[in-house]
């Protein structure tokens, strides 16, 4: 019984919050990888246009709202998400018109990119700003949770609750099938071939009667929908906040650095690498080896590696490590 | 061109000589930052102040006016806030501030601007312990108490309700600090636990980590000493998500509006307090601020009024609008003895600093300023009862 006790704090505490913030993580990093691996520069406008295609969602989510609209214990963001989803293709196929073309022509060095993109982040912050404004906003509706910890308690009468978020299940659900709609889309059509293709060898590629331009326009598009999807998952989970926004940009990279810049399947393990981390080695294991352990060996400290001051120490020492002994990343990415 | 540019520096010479008599006082606070949704009703009040003793028409021997000047502080934002005092000194000449509104920021104007620049400081909102020691030529007064005081009553709040074990966890910075450490000395002398005094990051994305280690370490009450615009808000969305906390404990940074619309229906039988007395002063306060149209309720708004008036009442004393001079009768417009002053009758206080009478300014919050120039500390004690929040009591 004890075991069991123990096995639900782990699992309350710390695997469930960690698989979706590492789903939401990893949806995250694959944007920032494809970017890479196809345009050859590290977008620091990702983390903006995720709160701009979550801005765009809000708003259809609440015009939905006010008409009555819902999808019963589902959050109603999840219909109002394909329009997010087209604003945030328009406006990411926009600025590659007006300013990354521009750039592409010159054959401007990655390093010139990524500055640009840092202007463009700017920008985006103030129009997200400017159209939603800075405050928190919790758009959230339907069923809050599967179960929660007072019911798990009553229905199992263990001492330890187990609480399981709709958005949670949500999350990791959603992000299964664009995961697994991306590598179809990758590894099974012409399109996606030729992504790959262009990837490799830009070269080689250009040479087999590759249009560019159409490879650009099509990832960009698959961009905008991993950024809104990413976006609107994170916001549905915990609040949507500007600031906050711009803050994942730091947790995303290192997911996509760790997994190997350039390589989806990296991203993907990357977003949980970084999640798990930041709460396992910082987690107090007081309470799960009180219940697992004979009484006479329970522990009076808390049993904590680190406080979770340093989370986020955790998570670079990490980046720095791989970076150290396998430049290109876990999976094999491109190096740096 | 020239000739204009000089035309109009000289006349902008003559009428700054014109309107020598106008007094500028500057309200430095957090416009922007974690505790944005309290600064515009904190300024309302001060403006009330000023508002009033315009009316009055009596200041400094008559047909002297008073205006306000606004400078941001961003709460947290030590280097923003500098500047912006700076600014109100050099550029706009003000006579006195009423700020700053978080701890950090305010020790950082103190000592680089207030300081060189002799400019007298009243802050409304500065709470942290450490700014009682701190170095002011006294130039440096505030409105609220010190933390440590507040630590204490938190102890008495606790031990009333009959909770000894509690978590802590606070925003990391002077204020979230100051406060977690006084409370948790206050605690354990009166024999409570503390089970973990632990910091969080505002504006971070996910705080399961912080709320595995609280829920880890247990307790009966989590007390969140942090923002409700932050990452206090977090914390108490990850604590009842995993039901690691029902009951929590709220010190002034979480107490606003804010808190009541989000969570008085989900932390039922939570409780905290935040400056705030039910004196008389009190009373008139709220009537005269719900007239001028914002909401006096709202935190450290009564507690700006005060600081503005207090400037003003000593420079009636003083004679002079010179913070060198008026500095050293703060404390005596402050405290007894004297003819007692609520708010709504700074005219008649005026008038008789003017006749010479002595007064002693009571006002929206009840000052009482007590060692280095800080208020004596009256706390509302609030708790969420049936989905809403409501004052239980005074301390």
């Amino acid at each position: 019984m004890d075991l069991i006790n123990a096995l639900v704090a782990l699992l309350n505490y710390v695997i469930i919050p960690g698989m979706s913030y590492g789903a939401q993580l990893a949806i995250g990093a694959l944007g920032v990888t494809l970017v890479y691996g196809i345009l050859r520069f590290s977008n620091f406008a990702h983390g903006d246009t995720m709160a701009f295609g979550t801005t765009f969602t809000i708003l259809v989510t609440y015009w939905l709202q006010s008409m009555g609209v819902s999808l019963g214990p589902l959050p109603t963001a999840l219909l109002a998400l394909p329009v997010g989803i087209l604003m945030t293709a328009l406006l990411l196929l926009g600025t590659d018109r007006a300013v990354y073309r521009f750039y592409r022509r010159q054959k401007a060095a990655p390093v010139i990119l990524v500055i640009v993109s840092m202007g463009v982040m700017f920008v985006m912050n103030g129009i997200v700003r400017f159209i939603i404004g800075v405050e928190d906003r919790d758009f959230a509706d339907g069923a809050r949770f599967v179960i929660s910890a007072r019911d798990f308690k009553q229905m199992t009468g263990l001492e330890e609750g187990l609480a399981i978020r709709t958005t949670q299940v949500v999350t990791v659900v959603t992000a299964l099938v664009v995961m697994a709609l991306l590598f179809w889309f990758l590894n099974r059509t012409r399109t996606g071939k030729s992504m790959r293709a262009f990837s490799d060898n830009e070269d080689l590629a250009l040479l087999s009667g590759i249009n560019p331009e159409r490879v650009v326009t099509v990832t960009w598009l698959i961009v905008a929908a991993l950024a809104t999807v990413a976006g609107v998952l994170y916001g549905l989970d915990k609040s949507f906040k500007p600031f906050t926004y711009f803050q994942l940009l730091l947790p995303i990279f290192a997911a996509a650095i760790v997994g190997g810049l350039g390589n989806p399947l990296g991203a993907i393990a990357g977003g949980f690498v970084i999640a798990f981390s930041e709460v396992t080695v910082t987690y107090a294991w007081k309470k799960v080896l009180t219940y697992a352990l004979p009484d006479s060996m329970a522990p009076d400290s808390l049993v904590q590696l680190l406080s979770t001051d340093y989370k986020f120490a955790v998570s670079f020492a990490i980046l720095i490590t791989v970076l150290l002994f396998k430049p290109t990343g876990l999976f094999k990415g491109q190096s740096v | 061109m020239k000739k204009l540019l000089l035309a109009s520096a000289a006349t902008m010479l003559v009428s700054g000589v014109a309107h020598a008599e106008d007094i500028k006082l500057g309200i430095l606070i957090g416009f922007t930052g974690p505790l944005e949704s309290l600064a515009p009703d904190m300024a309302a009040g001060a403006n009330l102040a000023v508002q009033e003793v315009n009316d009055s028409g009596l200041l400094l021997g008559g047909g002297t006016t008073v205006s306000t000047v606004n400078g941001d502080t961003g709460c947290i934002d030590a280097g923003l806030a500098v500047a912006s005092a700076e600014r109100l000194i050099t550029s706009d000449h003000v006579s006195g501030i009423v700020g700053g509104m978080c701890s950090g920021e305010t020790g950082a104007v103190l000592a680089n601007v207030a300081m060189p620049n002799g400019i007298v400081m009243i802050s409304p909102s500065a709470t942290s312990p450490g700014l009682s020691t701190a170095e002011d030529n006294g130039l440096f007064f505030r409105t609220s108490p010190s933390d440590a005081r507040q630590g204490q009553v938190m102890t008495d709040i606790l031990n009333d309700r009959g909770f000894d074990t509690v978590a802590v966890t606070y925003t990391n910075n002077d204020y979230g600090k100051g406060l977690a450490d006084a409370f948790q000395a206050a605690f354990e002398a009166s024999g409570g636990t503390v089970t973990l005094n632990a910091a969080h990051e505002d504006g971070k994305a996910d705080y399961s980590a912080e709320i595995g280690a609280l829920a880890s370490a247990g307790g009966q009450v989590l007390v969140v000493a942090g923002y409700i615009d932050q990452g206090g808000g977090g914390i108490i969305d990850a604590a009842l998500d995993t039901g690691a906390f029902d009951l929590f404990m709220f010190p002034d940074g979480m107490v606003s509006d804010t808190l009541a619309e989000k969570y008085a229906a989900l932390t039922e039988g939570s409780f905290g307090q935040n400056p705030g007395s039910d004196s008389e002063g009190t009373t008139v306060f709220h009537t005269l601020g719900e007239a001028a149209g914002f909401s006096p309720t709202n935190a450290f708004s009564a507690e700006s009024y005060d600081a503005a008036a207090l400037i003003l009442l000593a420079m009636q004393a003083a004679g002079s609008s010179d913070p060198q001079v008026y500095k050293d009768f703060v404390m005596d417009v402050a405290n007894a003895p004297g003819e007692e002053i609520l708010p709504g009758q700074l005219g008649h206080a005026l008038e008789l600093i003017a006749a010479g009478t002595d007064v002693n300014y009571v006002g929206a919050s009840a000052v009482e300023l007590i060692g280095p120039g800080e208020s004596a500390g009256n706390y509302r004690e609030i708790e969420m009862r049936g989905g809403e929040m409501v004052v239980v009591g005074y301390r």
